[in-house]
């Protein structure tokens, strides 16, 4: 129990970074830490209870395994993640580049 | 060039044939040959075939614009990639019957979507691609976490198997998932709470890629995946309906209220989505069959003439310079196509008979007052009328007005004008979708899919049994 | 960059004694990907990191000699077009699109479990190429100022 409140803090620091931080970088790495959040809370509702990990090797015998499904799941959501975070950063460099600042209160010809 | 214009004739071949061919019956294939309860599906039903015909459309005309329009702007090759990428991410969204697939294929089209927004390199682009590259982000992780909740509660992923264990689990976690799902596509959607991204992205992008977006992205993957969760498998209980009702008649009034003190012509135009977005969302709201046709129908016109305005946008863009509407007047001598078609669309969109805007807001309209809630009806018609007066003020000040604009920068080339041409064409006629006959060959199959809630089951799985 | 030269002697020096490994290893864990945690995606990873180390250390000058990147591009493309012609040849030999449909050997053995093994190679090579091409791009980038 203590585990999931510990996995709904690490969304809520996330989501704080997003909101309230001024710097292009961290807002970025807060992105990375909200999906560290949620790829943790899909590996956390695959635990049974005293199973072990599902990976049948030579000489073991068939035994109680945790669920493989959400690891798989999670694989392809880390991929997804790596594409967007570079996205993300080639958008910071050519930002950088035309408005020659990392803040975003400085970041604002599109009003209205 | 050349391949992607094959591929996108191709596809719309395709999805007419399928959607002619295929009234009530609904074909399921399985990836990689696992039988159901543990590989992918994917689907086909009317409302598969209905969605697509319209994506197909709006890429064909899109593509057809956009061979002059990129050469004017000096742009390349790499342009037709990611907008077949942005094609491929739409498609694949549609027709699948599985929740992880589609959170992928979502992804897809929403990296597209990122880069094609910024492809053109000023300094506003990148700014607008960034808000929205930030805000698609978290509403994609609220998404997957619903996806992480369903798994935990029904330890299935395939949409009909979910919809088939839900009743015999614990109801509250249903209002979980629902709210999460919920947040998650209502920022795709861009309806009122979660429309920020959507003046800066839509306008800042090339207009070609502005009609995609705003025609087609935010309708597939907000509207379409929203009716498939919420009828399809939930079973549309009483409070997600009642709140698709609030933040549908929000978006309605502040939508056209932003709109009308706007002075770049664009932006007045992305500011129009979201109002009609909030009729579609109110049309779903009401959940009986009549309603479920006027939104559908909706959603069908809105493609249509809201990618035409986007349309007539780029090409007074391209022929004149300026995107102000301060700056511009006298069009209709020097520039006779994109006047005309901008005079029809701008009468669809508002509502005047006999164009197809009119029939489906009607239908709207009245399913609201036969549900017995005449509220929403009063807030739908003030709605329309302000959306009249704002495109009267782009008519007067845009193309009829005082500065008269000497000559043309760059003409206007054939292709472009077809492209307008056919969706001007096309507003008038699917204006005749309601005529009773033509009615039961097109839209009834689609209300009979969604109104029958959880008949989509039995389709799926008796396919997959006879497969 | 400011040195364009890389970095000191001792960060040269052990690069070049351990770049090798850490390449062994990344193509150890593709080939065993059906039988051990990792794959295709890890050991692609692990792949581009080996070649990121060297442009880490010795600069980008010294990489462009060193390294094709015009063929590193072509090995991109070509993998993912492999890709689909695997998924193709399902269709026509396993009824189904990416069907299963090379022989399954016996159990734990390093040749079984049909094409597990050539897409997880495939997917190792495309993975990591990416990556690395990404940094590297990354890399050269000059700050122009102005619009």
């Amino acid at each position: 129990m203590i585990v999931y409140l510990l996995c709904f803090v690490l969304l809520l620091v996330g989501l704080y970074g997003v909101i309230t931080k001024r710097d292009l970088i961290k807002i970025i790495l807060s992105i990375g830490i909200l999906g560290y959040a949620v790829n943790f809370l899909l590996i956390l509702f695959a635990y049974r209870k005293d199973s072990v990990y599902p990976i049948l090797a030579k000489g073991k015998e068939v035994a109680q395994m945790v669920d493989p499904l959400p690891q798989a799941l999670v694989l392809t959501s880390i991929v997804i993640e790596l594409g967007t975070t570079a996205m993300l950063v080639a958008l910071a460099i050519k930002l950088f580049e035309k408005y020659q600042t990392f803040d975003i209160t400085q970041i604002r010809r599109l009003k209205g | 060039m050349i391949l992607s214009v094959i591929a996108t004739t191709a596809l719309l071949v395709l999805s007419l044939f399928s959607f002619i061919s295929m009234k009530d019956e609904t074909v399921t294939y399985s990836m990689s040959a696992w039988s159901l309860p543990y590989g992918i599906v994917l689907v086909q039903d009317a409302l598969t075939s209905f969605i697509l015909v319209m994506v197909s459309i709006i890429s064909f005309t899109s593509l057809i614009f956009s061979i002059q329009y990129i050469r004017h702007l000096s742009m390349d090759w790499k342009y037709y990639s990611l907008f077949m990428l942005l094609v491929t991410g739409m498609n694949g969204v549609i027709i699948t019957g599985d929740f992880f697939n589609l959170y992928v294929f979502m992804e897809i089209a929403l990296f597209s979507a990122f880069a094609l927004v910024a492809y053109g390199s000023r300094a506003e682009e990148f700014e607008a691609a960034f808000k929205y590259a930030v805000m698609g982000s978290v509403s994609s992780f609220l998404i997957l976490a619903g996806i992480a909740v369903t798994y935990s509660a029904t330890s299935t992923l395939t949409m009909a198997k979910v919809a088939e264990v839900l009743p015999s689990i614990d109801q509250k976690v249903i209002f979980w998932i629902g709210a999460l799902f919920m947040a998650g596509f209502v920022l795709k959607a861009a309806a009122m709470p979660f429309h920020a991204w959507l003046p800066d992205a839509h306008s800042s992008a090339p207009a070609p890629i502005s009609s995609m977006l705003s025609g087609v992205l935010i309708k597939a993957l907000g509207i379409y995946v929203m009716i498939r969760i919420f009828y399809n498998v939930f079973n549309a209980p009483e409070i997600f309906t009642e709140i698709f009702l609030v933040l549908g008649t929000i978006s309605i009034i502040i939508g056209v209220f932003l709109a009308i003190g706007q002075w770049d012509m664009k932006r007045l135009l992305a500011y129009h989505s979201i109002s009609q977005i909030g009729y579609i969302l109110l049309g779903m709201g009401i959940a009986t069959p009549l309603g479920i046709l006027g939104a559908v129908f909706h959603l069908f016109n809105h493609a249509i003439f809201k990618s035409l305005l986007f349309y007539n946008a780029g090409s007074v863009e391209m022929a004149l310079g300026t995107r102000d509407l301060r700056k511009m007047g006298n069009l209709m001598k020097t520039l006779p196509t994109t006047s005309q078609t901008s005079l029809i669309a701008s009468l669809s969109i508002s509502g005047i008979p006999p164009f197809n805007g009119f029939i489906s807001k009607l239908i709207i309209i009245i399913a609201a007052l036969q549900a017995g809630l005449p509220w929403y009806a009063v807030f739908a018609i003030i709605g329309s009328l302000l959306t009249l007066a704002s495109f009267m003020k782009v008519q007067r000040y845009g193309f009829k007005g005082e500065t008269t604009v000497e000559s043309v920068e760059n003409k206007v080339g054939w292709r472009m004008k077809t492209a307008m041409i056919i969706l001007a064409v096309l507003c008038v006629a699917t204006s005749l979708m309601i005529v009773p006959g033509i009615q039961e060959v097109t839209l009834d199959p689609v209300v009979k899919v969604i109104a029958d809630k959880t008949e989509y089951i039995q389709l799926v799985l008796g396919g997959m049994n006879g497969n | 960059m400011q040195q364009n030269d890389g970095m000191t002697l001792i960060v040269k020096t052990v690069t070049r004694i351990s770049v090798w490994m850490i390449l062994l290893y990344g193509i150890y864990i593709i080939f065993h990907g059906h039988l051990s945690p990792g794959g295709g995606f890890a050991g692609g990873v692990i792949i581009a990191l080996a070649f990121l180390n060297v442009l880490l250390a010795y600069g980008r000058k010294f990489n462009s000699d060193w390294l094709n990147i015009s063929f590193l591009h072509d090995l991109e493309s070509a993998s993912a077009t492999l890709f689909l012609v695997i998924g193709i040849l399902g269709i026509s030999l396993g009824g189904a699109f990416f069907a299963n449909f090379m022989t399954k050997c016996e159990l734990f053995a390093l040749l079984s479990a049909g094409t597990i093994l050539p897409l997880n190679i495939i997917i190792g090579i495309k993975v990591g190429m990416s990556l690395f091409l990404v940094v590297w791009v990354f890399a050269g980038t000059k700050i122009v100022k102005g619009e």
